[in-house]
């Protein structure tokens, strides 16, 4: 067994995806606690301390470029280079420059989130970094293109496996959209600060195309890259159906790039471009779900895994959470109902849905399967991944009803009439009746981060138990050969 | 016949046709937003904001308010009574970015300007739990506290003029302004007296009650105050604006 393992260690590049592995897991605590801070900031605003760098205003993009970026996005390089190089057959492509991506990547989130702390921001939603650290995100994405690219072109299998049409598809969309999104004019070369290129109209609906889409390629399409891999690895079973992912990806890739302006419903934005969006955001539902069938089905015949795997279980309730939301974000898109969600915390019950639920717990699924494979050993406690998985499971459940209360009551309390036709609330007293439900919020993030450590925990004693490992394997082999 | 098997064997193809698929939907929405004429409504008395407000704009980005409070009124009731008359896209038009923001954890401020007086708007960043007990909005003191850096004023209005914005740099974008906006506020927009109008503003405008000082809160509050009143609705009818939508 060792020495197969040793020869696919040797065959392919696995300390960058080591590498990347082990930052997903800090950018999770660090994101996740910020999180959980900020929340308690909203619930109990005594939290801001008066102190400018940790107000929620500047905390909460440190908070989504952590998670998004630092956690997703880690992940996303760590798994990518693991799937390509496996389903290829063939060592990563660029040695120097893939290490680069590791530097570059980690680099501009540590810079992002220094920056936003001290006030540097585009003020442009998920894409507040500012255009220096931008620059370095497209070196370093480019690099990753040519990376990936490089060792799909190596292959030894003559079909590109479906995770990296998934990837590939992500990798050039986020390329487009973060060019695109952050044309800016510095005030100068010595000053962080620039001004947006475009203004008000075209700068929303390009901020919201791109916003949109960070959501349907860095954190839908790449994580079904992540998903076609690893369920039907963990499940034992192939994916279900060959001609869905095709259709589906197809469908995908096209049809999201569409949806970005129902951010954008009753504003001065054109009624044609958001008819548009709402239109092919109902359309968006009927390839999501096939992402989702696809996935769920693998399991069809090995329906007792669940019982029994809380790897698998993570990842069928990701799966779960992914039809869910994006049942969910159609019915948003409609016109209608946009006018009550629309500025509420719907939409942010909504999105950690989508970031808790399938995002995140498609992650930890796959970390807890790849970590060990990469590390040569065994998980260092089933048990505690069990826990983990009940963690995040509550931890999401109070998050999301938190907000879809509070989301609904703000909605119906702001247009609410009395009987004389006038407004039946201030909106302050909106904003009080939101107290205990920021407060439940708050403690649902804290559940969810609480099982983030768990996981931490039990990452950093299965790396030690596979160094360790690693340690005496010459010696073993040694005597095993009679030496 | 065609078989999919060709383009997943061949990742040259793969690529191209995916860079195909992703690229339509964002062409087809976004470029015609810069050349339809009717996106952007022609209306009177929107200009750049001066010196000062600039300012105050970057401060507000700074401290991320667009997080919490919208600029963006919609075409509805309740929103009319609460908050005014629904925001126009002409509005924003010289908003380098756009702050219309997505949540409203604050009510909207797309109206905001004199709505609440000077005194009233410091005390509230100061410390809005004094003036609103069940705010959860955060305490800015530091905003009365710390000094306005006005040193890079000319930089920002010429990498804003870059961009589009109408500030002046010589004779003829001058006169220019003089025939859009007046001569008054021709005046204001004029990069070369960038300094002197910022100081004047403050000194005349007394945003922050403290007259020793330009402080960041003068600009935070010209800024704020001058938010939404620069349309006056009573030129137009009612529908006036409803074919743009």
């Amino acid at each position: 067994m060792t020495a197969t393992e040793i020869s696919s260690n040797e065959q392919y590049n696995f300390e960058i995806v080591k590498k990347f592995a082990f930052m997903a897991v800090v950018w999770g605590l660090i994101g996740m606690s910020i999180g959980v801070y900020i929340a308690s900031e909203l619930a109990w605003p005594f939290f801001n301390l008066d102190i400018p760098y940790i107000t929620f205003g500047r905390l909460r993009p440190a908070h989504t470029s952590s998670v998004i970026f630092g956690f997703g996005g880690s992940a996303l390089f760590a798994t990518s280079y693991y799937i390509v190089q496996r389903t290829c057959q063939a060592r990563l492509f660029g040695e120097g420059l893939a290490t680069f991506t590791f530097w570059g990547w980690q680099a501009a989130i540590v810079l992002a989130d220094i920056s936003y702390m001290l006030g540097y921001t585009q003020a442009r939603e998920y894409a507040e970094m500012e255009w220096p650290i931008d620059l370095l995100i497209e070196v370093t994405w480019v690099s990753y293109l040519i990376v990936f690219v490089g060792t799909i072109m190596k292959r030894k299998q003559p079909h590109i496996y479906v995770a990296n049409w998934f990837f590939l598809s992500f990798i050039l969309a986020t390329a487009l959209l973060h060019t695109f999104n952050n044309l800016a004019v510095p005030i100068s070369l010595f000053s962080m600060k620039s001004y947006s290129l475009f203004a008000g109209t075209q700068d929303a609906m390009t901020q919201w195309w791109y916003g949109h889409n960070a959501v349907g390629f860095f954190l839908t399409a790449a994580f079904l890259g992540m998903m076609y891999y690893f369920v039907p690895k963990q499940a034992g079973r192939p994916i279900y159906s060959y001609r869905l992912s095709i259709v589906h990806f197809w469908a995908l890739s096209f049809l999201y790039m569409w949806v970005g302006a129902h951010h954008l419903h009753w504003t001065a934005l054109p009624d044609w471009t958001s008819t548009l969006a709402a239109t092919f955001s109902i359309m968006l539902l009927l390839p999501s779900w096939g992402g989702m069938i696809n996935g769920i089905m693998t399991l069809s015949g090995a329906w007792d895994k669940l019982r029994t795997d809380p790897i698998m279980r993570f990842m069928i309730v990701a799966l779960s959470f992914y039809g869910m939301s994006t049942f969910e974000g159609p019915l948003m898109a409609l016109k209608d109902v946009n006018a009550l969600s629309h500025y509420t915390d719907w939409t942010v019950g909504h999105v950690h849905s989508g970031a808790l639920g399938w995002v995140a717990m498609i992650t930890f699924g796959s970390l807890y399967h790849m970590i060990p494979k990469l590390w040569n050993t065994r998980i260092w406690s089933e048990k505690l991944i069990g826990i983990h998985f009940w963690l995040a499971t509550i931890g999401v459940l109070m998050y999301i009803t938190a907000m879809w209360i509070s989301g609904i009551t703000q909605g119906l309390m702001w247009r609410a009439f009395d009987q004389y036709g006038n407004l039946q609330y201030s909106f302050v007293e909106s904003v009080a009746a939101m107290h205990p439900l920021y407060a439940m919020r708050a403690f649902g993030g804290m559940f969810f981060l609480s099982g983030m450590v768990l996981m931490a925990t039990n990452i950093m004693m299965t790396i030690r138990q596979g160094g360790r490992a690693a340690a005496i394997a010459p010696a073993v082999k040694l005597a095993s050969a009679g030496v | 016949m065609f078989k999919h098997e060709w383009i997943e064997t061949n990742i040259g193809l793969l690529a191209v046709l995916t860079m195909l698929a992703i690229s339509i939907g964002g062409l087809v929405e976004i470029a015609p937003l810069f050349f339809l004429k009717d996106t952007v409504e022609k209306v009177d008395g929107v200009r750049p904001y001066t010196p000062l407000e600039l300012r105050g704009r970057d401060i507000y980005q700074r401290e991320g308010c667009y997080l919490c409070h919208s600029q963006m009124i919609r075409p509805f009731r309740d929103e009319a009574l609460r908050y005014g008359h629904y925001s126009l896209a002409a509005e924003s038009q010289y908003d380098h970015p756009f702050q219309w923001g997505s949540k409203r954890t604050g009510p909207d401020l797309a109206r905001v300007g004199q709505k609440y007086s000077n005194e009233w708007m410091t005390q509230h960043l100061v410390s809005p739990r004094s003036v609103v007990p069940q705010s959860v909005m955060p305490n800015f003191p530091w905003l009365l506290t710390t000094p306005l850096d006005y040193s890079d004023i000319e930089e920002r209005m010429r990498a804003l003029r870059q961009t589009g914005v109408p500030y002046s740099l010589n004779q003829t974008e001058y006169n220019a302004n003089v025939k859009k906006f007046g001569a008054d506020t021709a005046k204001l927009l004029d990069i070369s007296h960038a300094r002197q109008n910022l100081i004047a503003q403050a000194e005349q405008g007394n945003y922050d009650g403290d007259r020793s000082n330009i402080s960041e809160m003068d600009a935070l509050v010209a800024y704020l105050q001058v938010l939404g009143t620069m349309v006056d609705f009573r030129k137009y009818d009612d529908d006036a604006f409803v074919k743009y939508r």
